[in-house]
């Protein structure tokens, strides 16, 4: 996904001269060829995430369009109130783009670990908030982006991410992605665990449940109307992402079937539990380990819709 | 330009502003009254009537001293002067600290302090890069000096050069518990932002002349950005508040205001 984005982004910079680029120091072996072709147009702040992201507002209100890139946390949680103040009260064309998403740098350790930003970017106004599943995605998120003149949040994963789709899908934010219909429950899956999301439901297919699977790389705005239908035509729902289980895609999905009152699905949330992850190991370890394996999500699906199918 | 009359003008505002509102902030208001007063009207590139179009950048980053803010804009025709008495009033249009655009020429949101100096190298940055001739000026408090996010802000402009980025500390030695040297020592101040790269001027923040030829002489040093080390006093002009720490928390009642107009007008 990190190749997709800079691709994308290359792409955006020579057709948009307003195009700014912001590191605090990171994507080494990863920006180099923007910085190479848009020398004056990219900036390493060094080691500086508050100031980065006041420096990405005052260079927004002077008429640019900034992308900011980093590890997750850095550029959403250590600069977290200058977000809020600088870039979302005054509604600025900042990306901010998160690399790492859920457990991408498993090994690195729980500082490197994202677990909570799609919580707290969501809960700030304007901004957007965009997590896409696989390169395609990505490219699709990009290209709305790259003419979109509100905050948001892109949320990638590293790199090496399994393709789910072989050509780019179409992308319109507030819109879920159909990826196979089905009529018994209805999977919403978002950002880089979309590729375990779409094994278990070849897995839970292969039982004879008839499976419909969603992918969510908009996470703000929310597509409203397919989760209501989801409501209305599954009898459970079922939301997946390498997030904590509160306030994420898994909030967003539970707070829409709540307020719903045309029908009431069971509705269960399968992420990362509300703990810190302090095992060590890769992506793929801490997958098992937590119950994020294709398996492990199937098996938990098929436990839960005991009794309700 | 009488920056006298007009300051005095400006000192009666803030004090009627936290008097009708029953709000404070008023010693760090009138602390940096007389800085506003030369850099709205001696200064600045702007045009009340143009607030959006090519201008010089200001931001309050002090964003409590809204008050003083305000009644400099109102002062300097950025809007009707009725409006001030909207402050911190149920429907106003003016909240406690700087919300941008809540009136014309507030370019920022600020009140969490030690954002305005990045947001200012942003826009300094942006002119730089642009051939722009636009200068941006940052005004903070001394209490702001603590953050850490302004000295990583003031690390980057020197290494950027922005020499069209002017910040000025309101040093009125006050914080919100008391004196800033008990809280957290700045000093040796000057020093910090010479070594942080920056040309450094020391100037009596209420005497008009000493500002006006400091901030006519920008940049003091070529690719360097300037620092106006602005000493102050907390509360100036009126003598009940001068130095009182008090008067970051209290408003005046009616016979203080009374008093307070009289202080001002006699200056």
């Amino acid at each position: 996904m990190r190749k997709a984005f800079c691709d994308s982004l290359l792409e955006t910079a020579e057709k948009d001269e307003s195009v700014i680029l912001i590191t605090n120091d990171l994507g080494f072996s990863v920006l180099e060829p923007f910085e190479q072709k848009f020398a004056k147009r990219f900036l390493n702040v060094g080691v500086a995430e508050q100031n980065m992201i006041g420096v990405a507002a005052g260079l927004a209100l002077s008429a640019k369009k900034v992308f900011v890139y980093s590890i997750v946390p850095f550029v959403t949680m250590r600069c977290f109130e200058q977000i809020r103040n600088d870039i979302c009260s005054a509604n600025l064309p900042v990306v901010l783009v998160g690399v790492g998403g859920g457990l991408s740098y498993g090994t690195a350790g729980l500082t490197h670990h994202s677990l909570n930003d799609i919580a707290i970017m969501r809960s700030l106004p304007n901004m957007e908030v965009f997590c896409p599943g696989d390169p395609a995605e990505t490219r699709a998120v990009m290209a709305y982006l790259a003419i979109s003149q509100n905050p948001a949040y892109l949320r990638i994963g590293k790199g090496n991410d399994p393709m789910v789709y072989e050509k780019t899908p179409d992308f319109t934010p507030g819109k879920a992605i159909l990826l196979q219909d089905g009529s018994d429950i209805s999977i919403f899956a978002t950002g880089n665990i979309l590729w375990n999301a779409r094994e278990a439901a070849k897995i839970l297919g292969q039982t004879g449940l008839s499976v419909r699977l969603l992918s969510m790389p908009s996470v703000k705005p929310i597509d409203e109307e397919a989760i209501h239908k989801a409501s209305r035509e599954t009898k459970a729902i079922f939301s997946i992402e390498e997030h904590s289980i509160i306030g994420g895609l898994g909030g967003a999905v539970a707070e829409t079937v709540a307020e719903y009152k045309d029908a009431k699905p069971f509705f269960a949330r399968i992420g990362f539990p509300d703990s810190f992850c302090k095992e060590v190991g890769s992506q793929e370890y801490l997958r098992q380990a937590y119950g994020l394996s294709a398996q492990a999500i199937a098996e938990r699906v098929q436990n839960l819709i005991k009794g309700i199918l | 330009m009488d920056y006298s009359s007009l300051a005095k003008q400006i000192r009666q505002n803030i004090v009627r502003m936290a008097f009708l509102a029953k709000n404070s902030h008023v010693a760090c208001a009138l602390s940096c009254a007389d800085i506003l007063t030369v850099l709205y009207f001696g200064i600045l590139s702007i045009d009340p009537k143009n607030p959006q179009g090519p201008r010089d950048r200001s931001i309050l980053s002090k964003g409590h001293a809204a008050s003083a803010l305000y009644a400099t804009l109102a002062q300097r025709g950025f809007f009707p002067a009725e409006v001030l008495d909207s402050y911190c009033k149920d429907g106003g249009m003016l909240p406690g600290h700087c919300t941008k655009d809540c009136v014309p020429g507030v370019e920022v949101s600020t009140g969490s302090l030690g954002h305005g100096l990045s947001i200012g190298a942003g826009m300094a940055l942006a002119e730089k890069r642009g051939n722009g001739k636009e200068r941006v000026f940052v005004l903070l408090s001394d209490g702001e000096c603590d953050e850490g996010a302004l000295w990583e802000a003031a690390l980057f402009a020197s290494h950027h050069e922005l020499d069209n980025l002017v910040a000025i500390v309101d040093y009125n030695k006050f914080q919100g518990f008391g004196k800033t040297s008990d809280i957290l020592n700045l000093e040796p101040f000057q020093e910090k932002w010479e070594g942080f790269g920056w040309a450094v001027v020391s100037v009596d923040g209420h005497n008009y002349e000493e500002l006006e030829r400091a901030l006519k002489a920008i940049p003091q040093e070529q690719r360097k950005p300037t620092v106006l080390v602005a000493h102050t006093i907390n509360g100036k002009g009126v003598s009940y508040m001068e130095n009182k720490l008090e008067w970051h928390y209290k408003s005046p009642n009616e016979e203080q205001y009374q008093q307070a107009l009289e202080e001002i007008r006699s200056l």
